[in-house]
């Protein structure tokens, strides 16, 4: 029973990690209707930059919060430079488009930094928590920014103007230019949120499974995962999907199928959903009227 | 006195397509011109080219400023409010979540609370529904939430695209109506597109006859509605 309760706290703790980079896919998606296959080697190039900063001998925190606005500009200029000439562009060209990002992003990080493993801070406590064993401070401290960070989004499109604006543009562009939304640009402000949110998982993963260059590539697709089973336009259903995706994960792997075959449990939930209920357990089922 | 909206030589196409060949009209302050014509003359186009939502050649002129080529985004911020052909709901969003992004480049942010009680005040229906999901209005309710979300823009040039168009005669006759009060107490100038011409030559100061792509004839409603040829193609009397 310990172990299993052991098995189940630690899918939480790893789920929090794919919540967030579904979060960031989502956010993508709701933005874009694309999704970005980049999105987890932009973050892992952003935990380099913190970990740059970090060396430079800057405290933790600033660098943290150094980095997701560095990540956040980084995204706009994405969109800028690189997604915006293929805006109308078949959507073949655009997966190519994402995938010649990910090598690019990847091979950069791999020039720059080499591709040996380096150690990333955290910056929660290395005592365990609650004095049990069965998870890590660190792990606690994921799962809480994560939901932080869902909070925070949450209340921005909910609640302020440019919130509104982004969702507006995502559904509708023509009828958004005409209330006079600038929807290009709206469209870059969802590159930069992603890629910020992207970085901050970045950085929550990195003290686990350590900085490397591929570091993100097994949780992008758990990730995948996750923002399927949550509903692709539901960022809510996304980080629940999060915590239900490390769950599976960890317990199958510990008890049914055997740590070898984990990553499978992604491939079989993302064509189950795609199959059974492509809207996700909790994508919203619209209604209109016409 | 120069007209708020002054149209010369429009062109526009779709693709290789020539959709308008040549399109003049002006519109003074304060008045209600309407653009009559059969189904695929080029009304919608015309609105559209005024907005730059289609690429255009030819002079737009409003409110002293040459607009023709300027960015839809833009156009907006000058104060004119295109309710387009098929309403354009923001169908996911809420009915008050659509008239907050009708008053979208407004500055003015403390009078909007007001715009909300003067928008509710012409269709109370829409206050009843300002929480719910606006795809699932009725008809009717979409094309009210449609006039109000350009009206929270406050504009000085609202363009109507078939307000009438899929409804009952009576819902039409009561959006009508606030047209005529909007246009009288708030000095709204108002461009409406219509098929349907008898109620639009009610309504209405001016009107333009617009036969595949052209102006065919021009005048103010009266004369338009003793026009022979009129009267037997869209009058149907
Ligand atoms: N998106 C489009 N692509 C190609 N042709 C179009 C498009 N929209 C309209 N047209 C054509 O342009 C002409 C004018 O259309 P429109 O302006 O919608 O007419 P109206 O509003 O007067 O019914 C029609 O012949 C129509 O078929
Ligand atoms: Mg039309």
């Amino acid at each position: 029973m310990e172990t299993f309760l052991h098995q189940v706290i630690a899918g939480l703790a790893t789920g929090g990690i794919y919540a967030s980079v579904a979060l960031a896919l989502v956010m993508i998606y709701q933005a874009t209707h694309h999704v970005n296959f980049a999105q987890g080697e932009i973050a892992m190039f952003s935990t380099y930059i913190a970990w740059s900063l970090i060396q430079a001998g800057m405290p933790y925190w600033v660098a943290f919060f150094l980095t997701i606005v560095i990540a956040f500009v980084l995204g706009v200029l994405v969109e800028r430079i690189i997604v915006r000439p293929v805006e109308q562009a078949p959507v073949l060209s655009v997966v190519v488009v994402f995938i010649g990002l990910l090598v690019i992003f990847n091979s950069l990080a791999g020039w720059i930094y080499t591709y040996t493993i380096k150690t990333f801070p955290s910056p929660f406590p290395e005592k365990p928590p609650f004095g049990t064993h069965l998870v890590s401070s660190h792990e606690i401290g994921a799962v809480g920014v994560t939901l932080v960070v869902l909070a925070l989004l949450y209340s921005f499109f909910r609640f302020t103007p440019l919130g509104l604006a982004m969702r507006a543009a995502a559904q509708n562009p023509e009828s958004s230019r005409l209330v006079g939304i600038r929807v290009g640009w709206m469209l870059a402000l969802g590159w930069g949120l992603a890629s910020a949110i992207g970085a901050i998982a970045g950085m929550m993963v990195a003290p686990i499974v350590f900085l490397d260059p591929n570091m993100m590539s097994g949780i992008l697709l758990y990730a995948f995962a996750a923002a399927l089973v949550g509903g692709i336009d539901n960022p809510g259903g996304a980080v629940l999907g999060g915590f239900i995706v490390g769950v599976l994960e960890n317990v199958l792997g510990a008890y049914v199928i055997g740590n070898d075959l984990k990553l499978s449990v992604a491939l079989v939930l993302i064509i189950g959903v795609l199959v059974i209920r492509p809207s996700g357990l909790f994508g919203r089922v619209h209604v209109t009227r016409v | 006195m120069a007209a708020l909206l002054q149209v010369a030589g429009l062109h526009a196409a779709y693709g290789l397509t020539r959709v308008l060949h040549g399109i003049d009209f002006a519109l003074e302050e304060g008045s209600i011109t309407a653009l009559l014509g059969a189904n695929g003359a080029g009304k919608t186009t015309t609105l559209r080219a005024l907005c730059s939502m289609v690429k255009v050649e030819g002079e737009v002129h409003f409110d002293g400023a040459r607009i023709d080529g300027r960015a839809t985004e833009d156009i907006v911020r000058l104060g004119i409010a295109h309710v387009p052909d098929g309403r354009g709901t923001f169908t996911h969003l809420t009915t008050e979540e659509n008239l907050r992004l009708g008053a979208y480049v407004r500055r003015d942010k403390s009078s909007i609370a007001q715009d909300f009680e003067r928008i509710y005040g012409y269709f109370p229906r829409l206050k009843e529904r300002r929480h719910q999901q606006a795809g699932t209005l009725s008809g009717g309710e979409q094309q009210m939430l449609a006039v109000s979300r350009a009206l929270m823009l406050r504009p000085k040039l609202l363009l109507l695209d078939e307000p009438s168009f899929g409804l009952a005669p009576l819902i039409v006759r009561e959006i009508f109506a606030i047209m005529r009060e909007i246009n009288k107490t708030e000095k709204v100038s108002i461009l409406l597109v219509e098929q349907n011409a008898a109620m639009a030559l009610d309504l209405a100061d001016h009107a333009y006859l617009i036969e595949t792509g052209r102006v065919v004839l021009s005048g103010t409603s009266e004369d338009i509605k003793k026009d022979e040829a009129v009267r037997r193609s869209y009058l149907g009397y």
